[in-house]
């Protein structure tokens, strides 16, 4: 959350990962998430690779790896770990803590999802092009907004997107929720 | 027969077709939609991105305004697989979890809102697998769609990792709810593979490639249908590109399930928004 406080690289390294390691510790290095994954091929690590680094503390190289950003929760590896490993929570968990150490490798995703949990802080329901707009803003890189162009100009046609916010959609503002979340997150 | 109804933000925008398709099929059906009174969003895929607990209050505090609502409605229902997967595993965790539970509803206190778990979160696929099924479908079917092959998509989150009426590896809910209306079924291997979700935001080169493989696998059939908004956009919103990289014609007609089944029922295209697709539906419309 944007006000979030950034830890310090020491803070960063083995706390962030304790957790995580906690939950994996009955890993067997089998291999079937790997095996199970649509885009291991695509990944620096594999996941099985991922896991015995995280279980072995290796902090720096699992925090820069991009394997966990490449996650899509597709859940097959939850399904079919033989320990019942919660996998892809474990992968969500890695995505939260490289947020929160704002590893850079990890900042377009960390931005994208930023960027929409803002729009919906503010009006309860996702405002898409508004959320777009901030993510853009923030990458401060034009190449990205020129991909989004054919499907944005699609949407517009077909009126399923606005360039200017529908004002007679009712407004559900989360702040009070959101505030609560993280001053509860501090204290645990 | 009566369901609460939580549309989610897509339903709202990019699959505004969606929502007036599953509203459509389900008045011809005779069942009546309520909607959760000021629902906002679950939290998608970007809230366990950032929080453990905001990735539980936000679908929590839908499904504590549902409990508020009518107590002879038991069942949410939920088209987009997503908000799906986000509210039930809300209910399944805080359920095996009070300290969690106690957590959650500490967060939703300022609102004067509570979680009791007195509702069950329902797919939209389980309430016409179900429900309804082939039987209960097969009375409303006017006009047959028998010269059609069809491809089902399932994609993930509405069969993993909480498998609640399908096979999770090797879903087949769909095929008697397309063979009631006449048309034939597409055997695949891609029925259940990701689309890439999220990834074809931050990372489209890698979810396109995600799809080719998707459509490329659906030769042969006249249409995918499909069972949520994210599926649906990755799979019609980048063909041009996905075509021109694959160096083959990978255009697809891709449906929502309630906009084909809609269709056999004899309820209009423009009912069911079909011109609102974006991939090439002419020959539905």
């Amino acid at each position: 959350m944007k006000t979030a406080k950034r830890a310090t690289p020491h803070e960063s390294s083995d706390a962030l990962l304790a957790p995580i390691r906690e939950e994996l510790r009955a890993c067997i290095q089998c291999g079937t998430c790997t095996a199970s994954c649509r885009n291991a091929h695509l990944m620096d690590f594999t996941p099985r690779r991922l896991w015995r680094l995280v279980l072995t503390g290796n902090t720096e190289e699992v925090f820069h790896s991009r394997t966990f950003a490449l996650c899509s929760a597709c859940y097959y590896c939850t399904l079919r770990c033989p320990r019942g490993l919660p996998l892809t929570e474990a992968m969500h968990a890695l995505k939260r803590a490289a947020a929160h150490a704002d590893i850079a490798e990890y900042r377009p995703s960390a931005r994208f999802y930023g960027s929409f949990l803002d729009s919906v802080r503010r009006h309860g329901r996702v405002n898409e092009m508004e959320f777009m707009r901030r993510y853009f803003i923030l990458m401060k890189n034009p190449a990205i907004p020129i991909k989004f162009t054919p499907l944005g100009i699609k949407l517009l046609r077909k009126g399923k997107i606005s360039v200017f916010p529908d004002k007679s959609k009712p407004e559900h503002p989360l702040d009070q929720i959101f505030r609560r979340v993280e001053e509860l997150e501090k204290t645990k | 027969m009566k369901y609460l109804y939580y549309p989610g933000c897509s339903l709202e925008g990019t699959a505004l077709e969606y929502d007036r398709s599953t509203r459509a099929l389900f008045q011809a059906l005779g069942i009546e939609l309520i909607e959760i009174e000021g629902w906002t969003c679950c939290g998608a895929s970007a809230a366990e991105a950032e929080s453990d607990l905001l990735s539980y209050a936000l679908p929590a505090r839908n499904l504590a305004i549902a409990e508020s609502m009518d107590d002879s409605v038991k069942d949410i229902l939920v088209p987009c697989s997503a908000c799906y997967l986000n509210l039930r595993r809300a209910a399944e965790e805080t359920r095996k979890n009070p300290d969690l539970l106690k957590r959650v509803n500490q967060a939703m206190e300022p609102e004067g809102l509570k979680l009791q778990n007195a509702k069950r979160v329902r797919h939209l696929l389980d309430v016409l697998v179900s429900d309804i099924g082939a039987e209960g479908l097969s009375d409303h079917i006017h006009s047959a769609m028998d010269q059609y092959r069809v491809a089902p998509y399932y994609g993930c989150q509405c069969l993993r990792p909480y498998a609640v009426f399908d096979d999770p590896e090797d879903p087949t809910s769909m095929d008697p709810l397309i063979l009631a209306t006449g048309a034939s079924v597409h055997k695949w291997h891609m029925a259940a593979k990701c689309c890439g979700a999220s990834l074809m935001n931050i990372q489209p080169e890698i979810a396109q490639e995600m799809v080719a493989a998707i459509l490329s696998g659906a030769q042969g059939a006249d249409a995918i249908v499909t069972v949520c908004p994210m599926c649906q956009m990755n799979l019609e919103g980048y063909q041009n590109q996905i075509s021109r990289s694959a160096h083959q014609d990978l255009h697809r007609p891709i449906l929502y399930l309630p906009q084909f089944l809609g269709l056999a029922m004899g309820v209009t295209p423009r009912e069911l928004s079909i011109e609102m697709n974006l991939s090439r539906v002419s020959a539905f419309i």
